[in-house]
């Protein structure tokens, strides 16, 4: 099992799916292990009744059908489906519509899901915030930068109050997944993916409530990860390409020529003092 | 500890894979395995197949394609300094010509290994004439892969037409450059390939790459020139893109800050889904 974690950690973002598929069938008895410790892109289903889309994942999941956060109903058609209790319920809907609004201005289009439920010790609550932004040219994209372009972000958090109930209790673990494509340039199309995984646990007043707290913490981690992604990423790989090739003709202090022509000069200051 | 008596759908598809099918995925996981990890995937795939045969398999298999993709360089035992697998070299399967020492070098992919080094036969070297070429192009090229890639490896092999005897025909060099850096504290590695065919016809005076060359001594120098030129020109716009990636490209998904340059007004967000849902209990209508 092991050995499939590191398999998978191994493989280019964009053969994650692939890669997962693979393993399953080599180890069909680890299935749910796989399935749960592996991060795979947001899958995108409609509702009707609603005519809005919404996301798929475990915490809406009941069998084989996908709970709606707009309509509760399940699709395929559930009898009974597993339904957070009534408060939760009215929390879910102002979150998904809180959420909505929040998508709108930071992504521009988009798909965002709300799904709240009552962990298993029934203290406070737990909720997930997924968001997926398609920003290619085919998708939401504005600019026509980007041939290929998903973000698919998955946000959890478990809330508990203080026994006063003036504190909440924040634990956030968020996962960002981007892949992205640009269009052809002089260079041709150039390629880059990634994801980044990060962690936050605070107390906050609970002055204005519960989603707003949420709603802060998830707009800051957000920004944390979209930095993370764009100096780690971006940053990192700008410099292995160049210590792979080096941009001649322009002297940095840590390239090749720049360092022994640096050498040079102090040998001959050295020298001369 | 899974139950299996709990009949969960997932659970009771349990269809055993066929050998051959198992192969094919170890050798699928091989052959996309990252800049410098290929030995950690091997590793990995040993576990998962668990059958050591069926492993042997998939890296007899996996590993010279995944070579000579990569544009692996190793060792010649001779100590003449290093070959470089790539399709252009190719003999067969095992062997590679070493243009720059004339010889062929016998290799052990799985072990990534170059087991002997023999001289080449004149029916794999090119003719004198066309090799007078490929010279001073490795001279050239040695050069300029020696300051611009740290531990990068090159080779010009003779293409097309490396039986021509003589001026006034069309022949086909190409050129190789590789390199690879892995730096597995730091978490990264990469590497870098390019390969250039220069198809030069003499009676033209011309080569693929630049307009004119003018005599044989110089047309090494000036073929690798085109080719730094056109690498520096590809390398800045990378740089360029990268510089758009967080400005421009990025934004695509998401933006730094909302249009209105300021974070989310979470509280006054609420009070408009609050009056929403006022409104909307009141008109008694369902959105």
């Amino acid at each position: 099992m092991e050995a499939a974690m590191d398999i998978m950690r191994r493989m280019p973002p964009s053969l994650s799916q692939q890669a997962l598929d693979s393993l399953l069938a080599l180890l069909p008895a680890h299935s749910s292990e796989l399935l749960s410790r592996s991060d795979q892109p947001l899958q995108v289903a409609s509702d009707e009744e609603f005519d809005k889309h919404y996301l798929l994942c475990d915490y809406n999941r009941d069998g084989d059908s996908y709970r709606s956060p707009w309509s509760s109903k399940y699709k395929p058609e559930l009898e009974d489906g597993v339904q957070p209790p009534a408060e939760l319920r009215k929390l879910e809907q102002e979150a998904n519509e809180v959420f909505s609004i929040y998508r709108d201005q930071y992504y521009e289009g988009g798909v965002s899901s709300v799904y709240v439920w009552e962990p298993e010790d029934g203290k406070g609550f737990a909720a997930c915030v997924l968001i997926k932004k398609d920003g290619s040219d085919a998708g939401d994209g504005r600019r026509g930068l980007l041939q290929e372009g998903s973000w698919d972000a998955i946000h959890v958090i478990e809330v508990k109050e203080d026994q006063e109930r003036q504190f909440g209790h924040y634990c956030l673990t968020s996962t960002v997944m981007l892949a992205l494509t640009t269009a052809n340039q002089a260079t041709g199309p150039f390629s880059l993916s990634g994801s980044i995984t990060r962690q936050m646990e605070t107390d906050l007043a609970l002055e204005h409530g519960h989603l707003c707290n949420m709603g802060r913490l998830i707009e800051e981690m957000e920004s944390k990860l979209r930095n993370g992604l764009d100096q780690v990423y971006f940053g990192k790989t700008k410099e292995v390409v160049f210590t792979l090739r080096e941009p001649l003709g322009v002297l940095t202090a840590t390239s090749h020529i720049g360092q022994s022509l640096q050498r040079r000069i102090v040998n001959d200051l050295g020298r001369s003092r | 500890m899974e139950d299996r008596i709990q009949g969960n759908l997932e659970e009771t598809e349990y269809e055993e894979l066929g050998d051959d099918q198992k192969v094919s995925i170890g050798k699928w996981f091989l052959l996309n395995a990252p800049p410098g990890q290929v030995l950690q995937v091997a590793k990995d795939v040993r576990e998962l197949l668990t059958d050591s045969q069926l492993y042997d398999r998939a890296a007899s298999e996996a590993f010279p394609e995944y070579n000579v993709r990569s544009m692996i360089s190793l060792e010649m035992p001779d100590g003449s300094g290093k070959v470089l697998l790539t399709k252009f070299g190719e003999l067969d399967r095992s062997h590679f010509l070493v243009p720059r020492t004339a010889s062929v070098a016998v290799v052990d992919h799985v072990k990534q290994m170059c087991t002997e080094v023999r001289p080449a036969d004149d029916e794999e070297l090119p003719s004198a004439y066309v090799e007078g070429f490929r010279f001073c192009v490795d001279v050239a090229l040695l050069k300029y892969v020696d300051e611009a890639f740290q531990g990068g490896e090159c080779s010009v092999y003779c293409t097309k037409g490396k039986d021509l005897e003589k001026s006034g025909g069309e022949f086909e060099v190409t050129v190789v450059i590789s390199n690879s850096s892995y730096s597995p504290k730091n978490f990264r590695g990469g590497c870098w390939q390019s390969v250039w065919g220069v198809l030069i016809n003499e009676e033209l005076h011309s080569a693929s790459l630049q307009g004119t060359i003018s005599d044989g001594k110089d047309a090494g120098t000036v073929i690798v020139n085109s080719i730094e030129h056109l690498e520096s020109v590809f390398l800045s716009n990378l740089e360029e893109q990268f510089a758009n990636l967080s400005d421009r490209t990025f934004k695509e998904l998401r933006r730094k800050l909302p249009v209105t340059r300021t974070l989310f007004a979470w509280d006054k967000a609420l009070q408009l889904s609050l009056t929403r849902e006022i409104t909307r209990e009141f008109s008694g209508n369902r959105r």
